[in-house]
């Protein structure tokens, strides 16, 4: 039988992806963004950016992050709030041409 | 005046009782008449971790219901002066008590003590409600782990909807070995996420596991993690200790490297 080695690969850095995973778990948490609706909006996105630019939809991410904790930071709500982040990867940036 | 303080976590298993059965005899050691107040009603487990489980005769769930004085339930702890505990009810379940009782509770011994510690039961509900209802200050024990901190989060946010005053964190369980090859979130990394300022962190530590057997808490001993307790005790009292995380060694490779670095 052929063992499962995916998780082995990947040692040496799984801190950093549960601290990356964390971060977006835990904006989503507070945000009370339903994910599916996130998944959904991403698709979107892609489809309206597809039009413009060749991007990698595979890869692209969509994320809720936020900036402190206004409480524990002494700042007001203000410093403190929810973003959409984006990160969409252009496979190529010469225009479509056709829109 | 005392101060009243919740150890408490959201997720369970994280170190909750052994935190606060270490930080309660840390305290007493330092000097300070200290009471452990055991919340976890139906699951009382703070009384095996301090070995003090063959002297309960009555407990919280008692003391609230009026069937005896609050002196006949504390239990004193022989081995340290100023240390006593009142244990929960194992038979009861956590709507036996409610938030008002609890804070008449923890009311009651202010005169008698420097800090009154809860230990807090797993969970965001009653339990978690009745704990923090007295309590002015908050320790928010968590673990390197995405389910421990995302719990955490959670409890954060709940303290400070509730107008807890004082929140702090400690970070149990890390091991310093797996953090420097990456594959463990760092203090840092864990305070960064949950933006709260922390009190301290325990290295993963075999010595818990024995001293939970032999119900002897071991702040204060010579052990890795019976320091990182005591350390946390000093900054509870205002000393400006710092962090330090020993290089504990894991496994048979690991303690083989360290002492060949030792020879």
């Amino acid at each position: 039988m052929e063992h499962r080695r995916s998780a082995a690969l990947r040692r040496g850095r799984s801190g950093a992806v549960a601290a990356r995973r964390l971060r977006s778990l835990l904006a989503a948490d507070q945000s009370g963004f339903p994910p599916e609706t996130l998944e959904m909006l991403k698709n979107d996105m892609c489809r309206v950016i597809s039009r413009y630019l060749d991007v990698d939809a595979a890869q692209m991410e969509v994320r809720i992050r936020r900036q402190g904790r206004p409480a524990m930071t002494g700042g007001d709500e203000s410093d403190c709030f929810p973003a959409l982040c984006t990160v969409i990867p252009v496979k190529d940036f010469r225009l479509k041409g056709t829109f | 005046m005392s101060e009243v303080i919740v150890v408490t976590s959201g997720k369970g298993g994280v170190g909750k009782t052994t935190a606060s059965a270490n930080i309660g005899t840390g305290l007493a050691i330092l000097g300070r008449r200290t009471v452990m107040i055991d919340t976890d009603i139906g699951l009382r487990n703070l009384d095996v971790v301090m070995g003090l489980e063959n002297r309960i005769v009555y407990n919280l769930v008692d003391v609230v219901e009026g069937n005896c004085r609050m002196k006949q339930a504390l239990i004193r702890d022989k081995r340290y002066p100023n240390l006593y505990l009142l244990p929960s009810a194992q038979t009861r379940d956590k709507s036996s008590v409610n938030p008002e009782q609890m804070r008449k509770l923890v009311e009651d011994l202010q005169d008698d003590f420097d800090y009154i510690l809860l230990d807090c039961p797993a969970g965001i509900e009653q339990g978690f409600k009745n704990a923090v209802a007295g309590a002015g200050r908050a320790l928010v024990v968590t673990t390197p782990e995405v389910s421990a901190i995302r719990d955490a989060d959670r409890i954060i946010g709940l303290l400070e909807t509730g107008q807890m005053k004082s929140i702090h964190l400690i970070v149990n369980r890390v091991r310093q070995d797996m953090v420097r090859r990456g594959d463990m979130m760092s203090v840092d990394d864990v305070m960064d996420i949950l933006a709260v300022p922390l009190i301290g962190a325990i290295p993963d530590d075999e010595a818990i596991v024995i001293s939970t057997n032999q119900g002897e808490p071991l702040a204060g001993t010579d052990t890795p993690s019976g320091q990182a307790f005591l350390d946390i005790c000093r900054r509870l009292l205002g000393e400006d200790v710092p962090l330090a995380l020993p290089n504990i060694s894991y496994g048979l490779f690991g303690r083989l490297t360290s002492l060949l670095r030792r020879a």
